[in-house]
């Protein structure tokens, strides 16, 4: 290569570097941060832009309403109600499936036989779509009908059918999305803090060991201190999937085109407000827009507490 | 959307949300649009693109396609889309990779039509226009402008088990009280009284609870209809309906497929024309149809809910003239084609009165009633002027006022201010 260098103008020879390493960046950089370009950060600007449109039935919108799209999302009581709930859900799942992932994690590191077959087993659902598990908790488990399992498990003990999915008092469905969600979920974690136990040295324990700390005492002052990088991303990630939630619950609550404006989460509101017959851009992307914020939000708190990224000490 | 990356980061569900829509748009969607090469010709024949939904009958994409190759004066590729058909087609018409021709349930959207996104389509029925269904044509038309040309009618009404009823000493209800009577009695261990959606009725049951108090969503001079205690009183009858222990509720299928009511979970069901093929083979005769009765003895009329898929055209076509060419000759002129459409596949009555006389399926037992309805007590589903997001706030209410037992009242004003508001952003 250092052979034809010289016949090329200097310019060129330094755009592309030492050894063509600049050309080398580009042609395998390059499609990737085109394909970011294209389908991630152009549609967020574009999404913001359309927040301050009037956009029925158009992405080219040419009627500028300022911040009217804002307030009107925040002013929508169901808009509110839905990010309300879903703090509220968010308060819940994320702890649970904290405790419940962790506890896995910490089982399966200790057991002492068919160890790979109880982390597949338990990682398993995460590899099942989520529309796929609504359904069989849908048609199956939670089938409002006498022979559905849940009913047919509660009539051996004499207790009448309970349509799951239908009724909100008392609201039955919480059980339903959060049982869906655990199993679909929890495995993943469990893998994350696994792989957070295995990196902590044995040392650590055997010093444990000899000065006669076990049980609790392991757990709180070395297992848990070591996995603080692995639970703060653990938490962001649960954070982030609980205001993201929508397939399990659209395909769990829907019907007949319409959602209940009960455990509505904010994407399924704003699916329903921009796409489909609604196609009021405009206020979905306000809502989206107000919907990242808070996440962000959220997000930002919750490493101030927890200092994601922060070194381990 | 519905997919399933449950572990992603932040933005990619944010951007299936807000600007997943305008990556569409960016890209022309990219996949298959139906068209071979966008409005280019082959052999001087225009090329058009037809889109359907995916009808669940066997047959009928081969019919769409085969009606497609017949037309002599244009090469039209037809697209059967499985799936959410609505949203997919409501985002497709914002690109250049969208269909020149296109179907779509009641006709074309105020908001695709204010939008201009669709022609005018008024010309292509000529003098056939007073043998179409009357209340389609005004539900497809906005301001004298017809925008879609109905394909077939469907319809929904109340099936009941003659066999089940009898034995029970129960006559078909004409009232709602007399439904609500009936359904306790038919409820035993084994079969539920009634079926009208898992949802308990916020699906289907909105409208004829208003049309059976004598009611509508509009008033004829298009302003809120149902601020009226008979809205009240009927809304209250639905909860009642679902407290009262008869209705079948967590079925494994919902109102729209016959399966609950042939396998004897429910001796009544709220349910689609389409279901009679079904429930014709379980049952034999041993069924009759309704439509939903009226408040009481004094108050409202019986009703059934009436729709049509629509056909109409692109206002991004590159081939607009020969686009409304292609539906005027198969749903204006191939009446032949229209009745095959209607009758050979699943069960639909025909969008034209004279083709209802030809069809012999609608000739005699629950068919011929279910004709009979369609006419005597059919409404529109929705009036064109009902937004999705009139649509959500009507049915938010009907959810608390149905599950929670909220005050219809109350939930009334409520609906009443967003259609307001709603209306007031049309007109203006």
């Amino acid at each position: 290569m250092s052979v034809s260098a010289p016949a090329r103008g200097p310019i060129t020879t330094r755009l592309r570097g030492r050894y063509d390493r600049n050309l080398w960046f580009a042609v395998f950089v390059g499609p990737f941060v085109l394909g970011l370009l294209v389908f991630v950060y152009i549609p967020i600007v574009w999404s913001v832009v359309l927040s301050f449109f009037d956009a029925h039935n158009t992405v080219t919108p040419s009627k500028f309403v300022g911040l009217s799209n804002y307030l009107d999302m925040i002013r929508d009581a169901s808009f509110r109600s839905s990010l309300a709930t879903f703090v509220l859900f968010a308060l819940f799942i994320v702890p649970t499936t904290f405790v419940v992932s962790l506890g896995l994690a910490l089982l399966i590191n200790r057991a002492r036989f068919a160890r790979t077959f109880f982390r597949s087993v338990y990682f398993l659902p995460t590899a099942c779509s989520y529309v796929v598990a609504s359904l069989v908790w849908k048609l199956s488990i939670f089938s409002g009908v006498r022979f559905g399992l849940m009913n047919t498990v509660l009539g051996w003990f004499g207790i009448e059918p309970i349509a799951w999915l239908s009724v909100t008092q008392p609201p039955w469905y919480w059980l339903v999305i959060v049982t869906a969600r655990m199993w679909l979920q929890a495995g993943f974690y469990m893998i994350l803090f696994l792989a957070g136990l295995q990196r902590i040295s044995p040392s650590l324990y055997e010093a444990a060991a000899i000065d006669g700390a076990g049980g609790w005492k392991v757990l709180r002052f070395i297992t848990l201190p070591q996995l603080r990088a692995t639970s703060t991303a653990v938490l962001l990630l649960l954070l982030i999937n609980a205001f993201q939630a929508f397939d399990e619950f659209y395909n769990l609550l829907s019907s007949s085109g319409q959602y209940p404006p009960y455990a509505r989460p904010p994407l399924v509101y704003l699916y329903y407000a921009a796409l489909g017959q609604g196609q009021d851009f405009g206020h979905g992307s306000a809502g989206a827009v107000i919907l990242t914020l808070l996440i962000a939000l959220v997000a930002l708190g919750q490493n101030r507490v927890l200092g994601l990224g922060r070194r381990e000490d | 959307m519905s997919g399933a990356e449950g572990n992603g980061f932040g933005r990619r569900r944010f951007l299936a949300v807000g600007g997943g829509l305008a990556a569409l748009a960016v890209t022309g969607c990219g996949s298959n649009t139906g068209r071979a090469s966008s409005g280019s010709s082959s052999g001087g024949k225009p090329t058009l693109s037809q889109w359907y939904h995916q009808y669940g009958e066997p047959g009928t994409q081969q019919a769409v396609q085969r009606y497609a190759k017949e037309y002599p004066d244009a090469t039209v590729t037809v697209q059967w889309s499985p799936g959410d058909y609505d949203k997919k087609t409501a985002s497709a018409l914002l690109t250049d990779g969208g269909p020149d021709v296109f179907e779509y349930g009641n006709g074309p959207s105020i908001d695709m039509i204010k939008g201009g996104q669709v022609v005018d389509l008024t010309d292509l029925l000529g003098d056939a226009k007073s043998d179409f269904t009357p209340s389609l044509i005004a539900r497809m038309s906005y301001q004298g402008k017809l925008y879609g040309i109905p394909q077939v009618t469907d319809m929904q009404l109340l099936v009941y088990r003659k066999s089940v009823l009898s034995a029970a000493g129960v006559q078909p209800p004409q009232t709602v009280d007399e439904l609500l009577a009936a359904a306790k009695k038919l409820t035993t261990a084994k079969m539920k009284g009634l079926f009208v959606g898992n949802d308990g009725g916020v699906g289907i049951l909105g409208g004829p609870a208003l049309w059976s108090a004598g009611l509508d969503y509009l008033k004829d001079d298009n302003t809120f209809g149902f601020d009226d205690p008979a809205a009240v009183e009927s809304l209250r009858k639905l909860r009642e309906l679902f407290t009262s222990k008869s209705l079948l509720l967590g079925a494994p299928t919902d109102w729209s497929d016959p399966s609950a009511f042939t396998q004897g979970l429910t001796a009544m069901q709220f349910t689609g024309l389409w279901t009679f093929p079904q429930i014709q083979k379980a049952l034999g005769d041993d069924f009759g149809v309704l439509p939903w009765p009226k408040l009481n003895a004094s108050t409202g009329a019986p009703s059934v809910p009436v729709g049509a898929y629509a056909s109409s055209v692109s206002a991004k076509s590159k081939n607009v003239d020969a686009a409304k060419k292609f539906v005027k000759w198969l749903w204006v002129d191939q009446t032949d084609k229209q009745l095959d459409w209607a009758q050979s596949y699943g069960f639909h009555i025909p969008a034209r009165k004279s083709l209802i006389e030809k069809a012999d399926k609608l000739k005699s037992g629950p068919a011929a009633d279910a004709a009979r309805f369609v006419n005597e007590n059919g409404h529109a589903q929705t009036p064109l002027l009902w937004t999705p997001k009139s649509g959500t706030a009507y049915s938010d209410a009907l959810n608390r006022i149905i599950k929670n037992g909220s005050d219809p009242a109350t939930e009334i004003k409520a609906v009443k201010a967003v259609v307001e508001a709603e209306l007031k952003r049309i007109a203006g």
